[in-house]
């Protein structure tokens, strides 16, 4: 356990420290006029560049540029947008809103994923798994920019089931309808993942035993099967945190939910260089330590692991 | 969008053990190869995918056989206006035919989709083989490298990539290639991994090296012909996921742009005035989606008919 | 504790003075894509208390489909139960409802198998999974289960018992899991125990050890044991009987020192020459030539007419060889068994 947690640990850093200069790389090297590219094609007066000149310590070498941006992540200044207001401000406003939509969406996901997919597991081949089959290949077919807007026309706008957009603040009510879009995104993948963890666990030599003991069936598959099945279920749900992010920026845009989606979103159609590059790097960081604390997590779940 | 990539990342193991063949009994060993295509031959979601796949080349290659009208002729005077006998989907906010847009729109989609996988699959093929096939400090190497690129979301990294590819001037089709193809070969790049693992212990291969058959030879000869099927299963779904990431950037404003037809732009635009008209938004959504489903379901069909162990 | 048990599961129809098991005429088929396997062709068998049945026979014979099928975990399907009858203590357990029959498991008649580490669950710990036996049956607290758990593993004498009840499968020796599946199958007090290649995944001089724990458990318990095995030199340690079976068939069935000394049937006999002997080392083995029939298409006639030195046409036709009464307790499956019983085991 020891021994795993410490290389997961430092993998995770080396992974952060490599995930954060490509990032920077991406945004910075090589540039004619980087500032510029920053503003993209706004005009930049002078007062803006100088200042974007310091903050960046675009007068230094590459590698103490991204020394100083480094410092500024780690230390939580991450910087300031092109409108002159200071990212984890921003930052600190948008966060409870995404948290609130992506754990909404993970609890639609995982609810419906986790129940689908053991019924299909089960009864590979019957009706509900053909159709099961069927509904993820059209999940998986409905890239975000078509089912957002195409949700919100159907749901919100024809049938006015739901609000069309998300308030200031929004309220759960308001966010059912972006959380089941977003859920969406992921639940064809942990479907297919349990299904087939289901149905692999079913075929082990466990489970025979577990029958041979007298136990139900229900007991066999509910505790047995279910337990061992779950563990990569788990290890998705850290992976499809990703997705989810990125997912996000064009769901709240689309509803207009004041989120970091939607900021980003912002961001880049008015061309934001900074602000960009400050939420980019601070949901890199986010995606790294989820996927840090999930695999630490699969830990936990297979004592297999845990007792290396 | 990359859900679509995480498929094939949460189900490598399944394709990884393919080329090993069928369990238990196989009584009379056929070959896998002619196997897989008896069952996919008879799997109808095959062949809902083929037809669809070449529907959507064939409309990408000659747009003129679906439409004579001209999908950058738009008049603001026919805004917004409802289905005609020439333009069966209607006008769009500019008075452009959305029929005509929508079929036109293949084109860069499939053109941006296939170069991005083919650049994914060649940069796949090389770190995968050399991973596999060398072993030893080059794989660790390689795999902490495949770490670090798995570590950043794909869709943000191409945000910023995107970005910083293009300068303001040309249509963004390059950049969107080169950022596609460099940020989604991970998934590649382990199915080959691994693949090339398995090839390497099998008896022949070992037999072949004692033969003194060098590198290259193994791992053309030997080798790849073993990893292929998965890899293939892998690019044909990635390629579905690239052209869903395309739109995604474009939609964004990083990707396609000016005077481009693409069905991003038409779904970003259209998304705005949604209220007013929604057949500009649905027409080029539904082609998009058709198009992403059928690769992703020729993806899923293959790969059913080659891992034997879900039969 | 017996009276609990009583209490607990009365079966209808359970007759003390009834054999304590006995399969009769009993037929499974596995329907599968590439056709239906008959792998189950009528089996006979019969179980006292304190007896050791061995079954023999090569890989594929169908030991463990008729030790599945009598425990009722045949994987269904593809498995089907397709005839015959297998009574405990006079009650048909073929006939039981599922919820009864569910009760039996463990309770009456309880199983070991072959793989230890893959037949025990990897995320819980053996203390889990002992306890659980306790919890389910006889509606035991955790706490009790738990304190049952570990008498267990004392009983099959794993060292430091309460220290390693925490454990999970991975963490014991083969051996040491072998020990926990014992006691996972002792745990109720069954009276038939059902050991499906106990040993073979061990190194042997465990083997050894495992097969001394099993026989003085079932001393002490006076249980039926039925043990399948390939191991020839076990056989004739531990058994009291033998049933050797060859395509889903009991081609001969005998007193242990019986079958060594005269075997009646051909298969039998091939069978014994093909051990290695000490007394014949460096000589070449008797390996039985041919191959087991495809259980899709059994040959017409007696099955192991293509393999058999003493096949003769009638072999080749129907209707099979019936079960011969050899004598008293004994049987066998060929035409030519005064023959094949006549001759001294040919050794040369
Ligand atoms: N789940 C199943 N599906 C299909 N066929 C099966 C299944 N289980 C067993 N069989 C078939 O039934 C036959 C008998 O198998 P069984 O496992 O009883 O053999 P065995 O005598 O125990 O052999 P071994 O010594 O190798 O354990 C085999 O030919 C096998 O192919
Ligand atoms: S019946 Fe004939 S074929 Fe069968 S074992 Fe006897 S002699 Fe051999
Ligand atoms: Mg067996």
């Amino acid at each position: 356990m020891f021994r795993y947690f410490v290389r997961r640990v430092l993998q995770g850093v080396l992974t952060f420290f490599g995930a954060t200069f490509i990032v920077y790389a991406l945004m910075f090297a090589n540039q004619t006029d980087p500032l510029q590219a920053l503003a993209g094609e706004r005009p930049l007066p002078d007062n803006v560049r100088q200042a974007l000149t310091e903050r960046y310590h675009l007068d230094d070498p590459f590698i103490v540029q991204y020394g100083h941006y480094m410092r500024g992540l780690l230390t939580g200044d991450f910087g300031v947008s092109l409108t002159n207001r200071k990212i984890s401000e921003m930052m600190s406003q948008a966060w409870p809103v995404t948290i609130r939509l992506a754990v909404l969406a993970m609890i639609i996901a995982v609810m419906i994923s986790v129940t689908a997919g053991i019924i299909s597991g089960i009864r590979r081949g019957g009706p509900f798994d053909t159709v099961t089959l069927v509904i993820t290949l059209i999940l998986l077919a409905l890239p975000i920019v078509v089912l957002a807007p195409l949700a919100q026309l159907l749901f919100g706008i024809q049938l006015k089931w739901f609000p069309a957009t998300a308030g200031a603040d929004p309220g759960l009510f308001q966010l059912i309808l972006p959380a089941a879009v977003l859920a969406s995104l992921v639940i064809a993948t942990e479907i297919r993942v349990t299904r087939a963890s289901v149905a692999e666990n079913l075929r082990a030599d466990y489970v025979r035993t577990a029958r041979a003991k007298g136990l139900s069936k229900r007991r066999v598959i509910g505790i047995h099967v279910l337990r061992n099945s779950l563990i990569p279920v788990v290890t998705l749900i850290g992976l499809d945190l990703g997705n989810l992010m990125a997912g996000a920026i064009v769901t709240e845009g689309v509803f207009n939910i004041p989120g970091v989606g939607f900021n980003l979103f912002r961001g880049i159609r008015t061309e934001d260089g900074p602000l960009v590059v400050g939420f980019v790097s601070i949901l890199v960081i986010v995606f790294i330590v989820v996927n840090l604390v999930v695999d630490l997590l699969y830990a936990v779940l297979d004592p297999r692991i845990r007792y290396e | 969008m990359s859900n679509v990539e995480s498929v094939t990342q949460a189900e490598t193991p399944a394709a990884a053990t393919a080329p090993n063949g069928g369990d238990g009994g196989a009584e009379k060993p056929r070959s896998l190869a002619s196997d897989a295509w008896r069952d996919l031959r008879r799997n109808w979601i095959f062949w809902v995918a083929a037809v669809l796949v070449v529907l959507v080349v064939v409309m990408a290659a000659f747009p003129g056989l679906f439409t004579s009208a001209d999908p950058s002729f738009c008049q603001l005077s026919r805004q917004h206006a409802g289905p005609s006998g020439s333009a069966i989907f209607g006008y769009d906010f500019q008075g452009c035919d959305v029929y005509a847009r929508t079929i036109y729109g293949a084109r860069n989609s499939v053109a941006i989709g296939l170069l991005a996988t083919l650049m994914s699959g060649a940069i796949s093929l090389v770190i995968g083989m050399a991973a596999g096939y060398f072993g030893g400090w080059v794989d660790a190497l390689l795999a902490r490298g495949i770490d670090i690129v798995l570590g950043i979301p794909t869709l943000l990294a191409a945000i910023v990539l995107a970005r910083r590819l293009s300068d303001s001037e040309d249509s963004g089709f390059l950049p969107v290639v080169l950022t596609l193809g460099v940020l989604t070969w991970t998934t590649g790049a382990r199915i080959m991994r691994s693949s090339v693992i398995a090839a390497k212990s099998q008896d022949y291969v070992a037999a072949a090296r004692m033969l003194g058959a060098g590198h290259a030879r193994l791992m053309f000869r030997h080798i790849l012909p073993n990893a292929a099927a998965p890899f293939v299963v892998v690019l044909t779904i990635l390629l579905g996921a690239n052209i869903a990431t395309e739109a995604t950037l474009t939609f964004l404003g990083v990707g396609l742009r000016g005077d481009e037809i693409s069905w991003g732009i038409d779904i970003s635009q259209a998304s705005q005035f949604v209220r007013e008209a929604p057949a500009p938004l649905v027409w080029p959504a539904l082609f998009l989606a058709a198009t992403v489903l059928a690769f992703i379901m020729l993806g899923d069909a293959i790969r059913d008919a080659f891992d034997p162990r879900l039969r | 504790m017996t009276d609990i048990k009583a209490e607990i599961d009365v079966l209808p129809g359970l007759d003390s003075s009834a054999r304590l098991l006995e399969v009769e005429d009993l037929r499974v088929e596995f329907r599968t894509p590439a056709g239906v396997a008959r792998a189950i062709n009528g089996v006979n068998l019969h179980l006292d208390p304190g007896e050791t049945l061995a079954i023999l026979g090569e890989s594929g014979c169908g030991k463990s489909v008729t030790a599945q099928a009598i425990m009722g975990i045949l994987d269904s399907p593809p498995g089907f139960i397709t005839g015959g009858a297998i009574r405990y203590r006079g009650v048909d357990l073929l006939k039981l409802p599922e919820e009864q029959r569910r009760k039996v498991r463990a309770n009456h008649i309880a199983m070991i198998f072959q793989d230890a580490l893959s037949a025990l669950n990897p995320v819980f710990s053996v203390g889990f999974q002992l306890g659980e036996l306790f919890r389910v049956h006889r509606g035991m607290s955790r706490q009790d289960a738990k304190r049952r758990a570990i008498e267990l593993l004392d009983m099959v004498k794993i060292p430091a018992a309460r220290q390693r009840i925490n454990d999970y499968p991975h963490q014991f020796s083969g051996g040491m899991r072998q020990r926990v599946m014992i006691a996972m199958a002792l745990a109720l007090d069954p009276k038939v125990l059902i050991a499906d290649e106990p040993t073979t995944a061990l190194d042997v001089t465990v083997q050894a050890q495992i097969m001394n724990l099993l026989a003085e458990l079932q001393r002490e318990r006076n249980m039926g044991l039925i043990l399948i095995t390939h191991d020839m030199g076990v056989v004739a340690d531990v058994a009291d009987r033998i049933s050797v079976m060859y395509a889903g068939k009991v081609v001969e069935e005998a007193p242990v020192l019986d079958i060594y000394a005269r075997p009646a049937h051909p298969y039998t006999k091939a069978l014994l020459e093909s051990i290695p002997r000490l007394d014949l080392k460096g000589q070449k083995l008797n390996v039985i030539k041919g191959l087991p029939p495809n259980l899709t298409r059994i040959p017409a006639g007696c099955p192991f007419n293509p393999r058999c030195a003493y096949t003769r046409d009638v072999c080749r036709a129907d209707p099979p060889p019936p079960q011969y009464d050899v004598a008293p307790g004994r049987t066998a499956r060929c035409h030519f068994w005064t023959e094949v019983a006549g001759n001294e085991p040919a050794v040369s």
